[in-house]
C-alpha cells in the first residue's frame, strides 16, 4: 500500500531528477526517466553505493546524451600523453569531469574501489571537477577505468588541450601566498617590537631601543629581498621601457624607508620606519592576490583542440585503429560513427552523413551530405556512422585555418587601465615635490633637506592607491560572479565600461537553444491537437520532445500500433483515428517549407505542418531596446537570413544585420569597426566566432552549460544571466567610478602627509599611523561602495 | 631584566616554526583545494554504516 503512493507521487527521475516520461523505467520501485539513469541506479545498488542518493536528492546527471566509444585509449601513444605517472604496477592519471556538483558526487567518486578493487584510490578536486584515480595497470586498462565513469554518469572530458590544470599552473599563485606568509610573519613581530616606541621607552628600559631596532632591521630584510622583489623587477623592466608605473613610486618608496631606517637604526639616530615598511608591502601583496584570484575551473584560453576528439578511428587494410589527430594524414580513411565530431576536411565515400553544424558555422538546421560530396571539419555526425577521406590535415581545415590567422599570433593588447594612467602622472608629481623640497631646505640644513626628501618619497608612497583598483575590481568581480558572469580578469571590468558597440552572434548566442518554439500552418481542432500530443509523447526525437512541451496537453489517449522509423517519423492509432507524424518522404506528400518541419496526417487527410522556430533568449527584446538607445548595435549571424525580418526591428538599419558570415568574416568586420574606431564587445558561442572574439576589444562567450566547451575569451556568461547585460555595463562604470572616488580619498591622505614631509616633520610614529588608517579606509570604502552600486543596479 | 631577550628569542623561534609548519603544508599542497576535504571528513558515518548492513544482508 505504502509502495504505491510512493509509486503515484514520484514525479521526477530518482537519478537525475528530470521529469518522467508516460512509461517509467522501474527498479527496486524507483522511477527513473531512461535506461542510463536506472543502468547508473543498478551499478550503483549492486555494489551497496546506494547511500549516493542519500546525501542529496536526485544528484546524477541525466544519461539520455549517447556514450562515445573509447577505444582509442587503448592505444599506448595516446595513454601515456594523458596520464601522469605510470610504472610497471600502478598508473595515476587527472581527469576533468563536469558532471561532478555536489557532496554526492564526492563521495560515489572516492569509493570507486567499491565497484572495481582494481581501482587504488580515488581523490576529488571538487573545485576544479578533476579525479585523480590510482590503479593497478596489470588489472585495470585506463580505457576500462574512463568506461567506468562513464557508466555511473561521470564522464570525463579528454581533449588535446590541457583541460585537466596540472599543479604548476598554480605556481605562480602558491610563490605570492608564501611572499605574504613571510610578509605577515614579519610584520607582526615587527609590530610588537615597535610598540614601546609608539608608548616612549623610561629611562631604565632605553637600552633596549637599539636591541629591539636591530631586530626590526633584521626582519626587514626577508620582506625586502623575497617580498617586495617584484615591485623592483616590475618597475625596473617598466623602467627600461620608458613607462612609469605605480611599481615605480611603490619601488621607490620602499627602497627609500628601507635605506633611511638602516641608517637611522646603525647611526642609532632613530628608529626608522621598519613598521611602514613591512605593513605596507604586506597589504600590497595581499591587493594583488585579491586581483589574481581567477577561476580555477573555467578556461578562458580554449580553441579548436578542446572541442575537437582527441582521436579518431582510421580505417586501415578493413581493420579499425585508433590514431591522435595529429598524425592523421591526407588521405587517410576514417570513421565517424553517430555523435562524434568531423576532425579535419574530407570527402564522403560511405553511408548517410547528416551533419549538424550549429557549433561552428552558426548554421541551425542540419545538413545532408552525398557521396563524393566535400564535408568540413567541426560537423557533428547525427545520422549513422560514415566512411570519409581526409583531404586536408587538421590544421589546414577550413575551420582550423582561423587560428592560423595573425590575430592569434601574438598576445591580445594589455587593457590599459585607469590605475596604469594615473600613475604615471602621479610617478612625475611625487619626484618634483620631493626634489622641491630637498632643494628647498638645502642651502639653510643638509640633514633636514635629506630628511623631508625622504619623507616626500616615504609618506606618498602609494599604497592605498596601489590597492584600490584591486579591491574595488575583486568585488565587482564577486559579485558579477554570483551573477553567472565570469570574467577572465579584473581589467575587463575597466574595458567592459569603455564599450560603445556590442555586436551579436545569432545562433546559441541570442536564440535559447533549449526553449523552441513552434509555427502551426494548415487547421488542427484542439481535439486533433490531443491527439498529436498523445502520439508524440511515446517518441525520444527532439522534435516530438518539443512539440509535447509546446502543446502542453496532459495524457488522455493510449496509442495502439505505435511504430517509429528513427529520424522520419512516428505513426499509431489513437482514439480509432490513424495519425502519421514526421517528415514529408515520411507521409509521403510533397515538401512545401524547409526547416524542421512536422507534417500531420490524420487518417490520410493532410492537416497542416508544425515549423521549428527558434525562440530568442529570456529578456532579449527589452536587452536590444534598452542597450540600443545608449549603444551601437549589429549582427553577425552564419546562419541563412530567414530570421531577417523578426530581427530587423531591435537593430538600427538593416546595414547592421549580416548573414551569411564566415568565421573570416566575423573577424574582418570587428576589425573594420575597430578601425573605425569603435570599442567593440562581442557576444558569440561557436567556434566560429572565435576569431571574432578574439580580435574584439571584449570578446564574451554565451553558454549554458559553464562546464560545457566555449571558444577562448575574455568571459564567459551563463545563457540564464543574458538579460542583465545591462546592468552588468552600468555595474562596470560605476566600479571605474569608485575607483576615482577612492583615488581622490587616498590623494587627500598623501596630501595630508606630504604637508608635514616637505616641512622635515614627519616623525615615525605619524607614518606608522597614517598609512594602515589610509589602507583600511580604502578598503572599507571600495567593498562597500561597490556593494551599494550593486544594490542599485539590483545585482545583489 | 635579561628575562626580556630570552622571551623575545622564544617568539620568534615559535613564530618561526609556524611559518615553516605553513611553507611546508602549502608546498604539500593542503591549501590546493580547501573545499573537498571539508566534505570527505563528514561521509563515514550513519550512510556508510546502512551500507555495510546491508552488504551483510546480502552476503549472510
Amino acid at each position: 500500500m505504502k509502495e504505491n503512493l510512493s509509486l503515484s507521487v514520484a514525479t521526477v527521475c530518482y537519478h537525475c531528477g528530470d521529469d518522467l516520461p508516460t512509461a517509467p523505467y522501474v527498479s527496486d520501485d524507483k522511477q527513473f526517466c531512461c535506461l542510463g539513469c536506472k543502468g547508473v541506479y543498478q551499478i550503483l545498488s549492486r555494489h551497496n553505493l546506494s547511500s549516493y542518493y542519500v546525501f542529496n536528492s536526485v544528484p546524477g546527471a541525466s544519461q539520455k546524451k549517447a556514450a562515445q566509444h573509447f577505444d582509442y585509449l587503448d592505444e599506448p601513444g595516446i595513454a601515456a600523453d594523458l596520464v601522469d605517472y605510470a610504472d610497471d604496477k600502478t598508473t595515476v592519471i587527472t581527469l576533468f569531469v563536469p558532471a561532478v556538483h555536489c557532496s554526492s558526487c564526492i563521495w560515489l567518486l572516492e569509493h570507486l574501489h567499491k565497484i572495481n578493487p582494481d581501482i587504488a584510490q580515488s581523490r576529488i578536486d571538487f573545485p576544479k571537477k578533476q579525479i585523480s584515480i590510482t590503479f593497478k595497470n596489470q588489472l585495470i586498462s585506463l580505457r576500462k577505468v574512463v568506461e567506468l565513469l562513464t557508466s555511473i554518469g561521470y564522464e570525463p572530458l579528454i581533449s588535446l588541450q590541457d583541460v585537466v590544470k596540472k599543479q604548476q599552473s598554480d605556481h605562480s599563485e602558491r610563490n605570492l601566498i608564501s611572499k605574504i606568509a613571510v610578509a605577515g610573519f614579519c610584520v607582526g613581530n615587527v609590530m610588537m617590537l615597535s610598540f614601546p616606541e609608539y608608548f616612549g621607552f623610561s629611562n631604565f628600559e632605553e637600552h633596549y631601543r637599539s636591541f629591539f631596532n636591530w631586530i626590526n632591521l633584521a626582519l626587514s630584510i626577508p620582506v625586502l629581498l623575497y617580498s617586495s622583489r617584484d615591485y623592483f623587477i616590475s618597475a625596473w623592466v617598466n623602467l627600461k621601457n620608458g613607462i612609469l608605473n605605480l611599481d615605480f613610486p611603490l619601488a621607490l618608496g620602499i627602497a627609500v624607508m628601507f635605506i633611511r631606517s638602516a641608517v637611522e637604526i646603525i647611526t642609532k639616530t632613530g628608529s626608522g620606519f621598519i613598521d611602514t615598511l613591512c605593513s605596507l608591502v604586506f597589504f600590497l601583496l595581499i591587493g594583488k592576490w585579491m586581483q589574481q584570484r581567477t577561476y580555477r575551473y573555467l578556461s578562458f584560453e580554449r580553441d579548436y583542440r578542446s572541442y575537437f576528439p582527441v582521436a579518431v578511428t582510421l580505417i586501415k587494410e578493413g581493420k579499425d585503429q585508433a590514431v591522435q589527430l595529429n598524425e592523421l594524414k591526407t588521405g587517410d580513411r576514417i570513421l565517424i560513427r553517430s555523435n562524434e565530431i568531423m576532425p579535419a576536411d574530407a570527402i564522403l565515400l560511405k553511408g548517410e552523413a547528416k551533419l549538424d553544424f550549429s557549433f561552428v558555422t552558426g548554421e541551425s538546421l542540419p545538413v545532408d551530405k552525398v557521396l563524393g560530396e566535400m564535408v568540413y571539419a567541426g560537423g557533428r555526425q547525427i545520422g549513422g556512422a560514415i566512411e570519409l577521406e581526409v583531404v586536408k590535415p587538421v590544421s589546414q581545415s577550413y575551420l582550423t585555418k582561423l587560428w592560423n590567422n595573425e590575430t592569434f599570433a601574438g598576445q591580445k593588447d594589455p587593457i590599459r587601465t585607469f590605475s596604469d594612467t594615473a600613475s604615471k602622472y602621479f610617478s612625475i608629481a611625487l619626484l618634483l615635490i620631493a626634489v622641491t623640497a630637498g632643494v628647498f631646505w638645502v642651502n639653510t640644513d643638509l640633514n633636514k633637506a635629506v630628511a623631508s626628501f625622504t619623507a616626500v618619497l616615504i609618506i606618498a608612497c602609494p599604497c592605498a592607491l596601489a590597492l584600490s583598483s584591486p579591491f574595488t575590481l575583486a568585488a565587482v568581480l564577486s559579485i558579477f560572479d554570483k551573477n553567472k558572469f565570469y570574467l577572465k580578469n579584473t581589467a575587463v571590468i575597466e574595458e567592459l565600461a569603455r564599450i560603445d558597440t556590442i555586436v551579436f552572434d545569432k545562433t546559441g548566442t541570442i536564440t535559447n537553444p533549449n526553449a523552441n518554439g513552434f509555427q502551426f500552418t494548415g487547421s488542427l481542432s484542439e481535439i486533433e491537437k490531443q491527439l498529436v500530443s498523445d502520439l508524440a509523447r511515446n517518441s525520444g526525437h527532439p522534435l516530438s520532445r518539443e512539440l509535447v512541451k509546446w502543446l502542453n496537453k496532459d495524457t488522455i489517449y493510449p496509442i495502439d500500433r505505435y511504430r517509429e522509423q528513427v529520424g522520419r517519423g512516428i505513426s499509431g492509432n489513437v482514439n480509432g483515428q490513424e495519425l502519421k507524424l514526421g517528415s514529408a518522404a515520411f507521409l509521403g506528400i510533397e515538401a512545401q517549407e524547409k526547416g524542421s518541419v512536422v507534417h500531420i496526417l490524420i487518417d490520410g487527410n493532410y492537416c497542416g505542418y508544425f515549423l521549428s522556430k527558434q525562440r530568442w533568449r529570456a529578456g532579449f527584446k527589452q536587452l536590444a531596446l534598452t542597450l540600443g538607445r545608449k549603444k551601437e548595435l549589429h549582427l553577425l549571424s552564419g546562419d541563412q537570413d530567414h530570421d531577417r525580418k523578426l530581427l530587423a526591428p531591435f537593430f538600427q538599419g538593416s546595414q547592421q544585420l549580416h548573414f551569411k558570415q564566415s568565421p573570416q568574416n566575423k573577424l574582418d568586420y570587428i576589425l573594420n569597426l575597430q578601425n573605425k574606431g569603435a570599442k567593440v564587445m562581442m557576444f558569440g558561442d561557436g567556434l566560429n566566432d572565435a576569431g571574432a572574439l578574439r580580435q574584439s576589444d571584449l570578446g564574451i562567450a554565451v553558454t549554458d552549460d559553464i562546464n560545457n566547451f566555449s571558444p577562448g575569451c575574455d568571459a564567459i556568461l551563463d545563457g540564464v544571466a543574458f538579460e542583465k547585460i545591462p546592468q552588468f555595463i552600468s555595474q562596470a562604470k560605476d566600479a571605474v567610478k569608485v575607483i576615482h572616488m577612492s583615488f581622490v580619498i587616498s590623494i587627500s591622505y598623501n596630501a595630508i602627509g606630504l604637508f608635514f614631509a616637505v616641512q622635515g616633520l614627519l616623525s615615525p610614529l605619524m607614518a606608522a599611523i597614517l598609512m594602515p588608517i589610509s589602507t583600511a579606509t580604502i578598503i572599507l570604502f571600495t567593498s562597500i561602495t561597490a556593494r551599494l552600486y550593486a544594490y542599485k543596479n539590483k545585482l545583489l | 631584566m635579561n628575562m626580556i631577550y630570552m622571551l623575545l628569542g622564544f617568539s620568534i623561534i615559535i613564530a618561526l616554526i609556524f611559518l615553516i609548519a605553513f611553507f611546508w603544508a602549502s608546498k604539500s599542497g593542503q591549501h590546493d583545494d580547501l573545499y573537498t576535504p571539508s566534505v570527505r571528513m563528514l561521509f563515514d558515518d550513519e550512510p556508510e554504516k546502512d551500507a555495510e548492513q546491508k552488504s551483510d544482508e546480502d552476503h549472510p
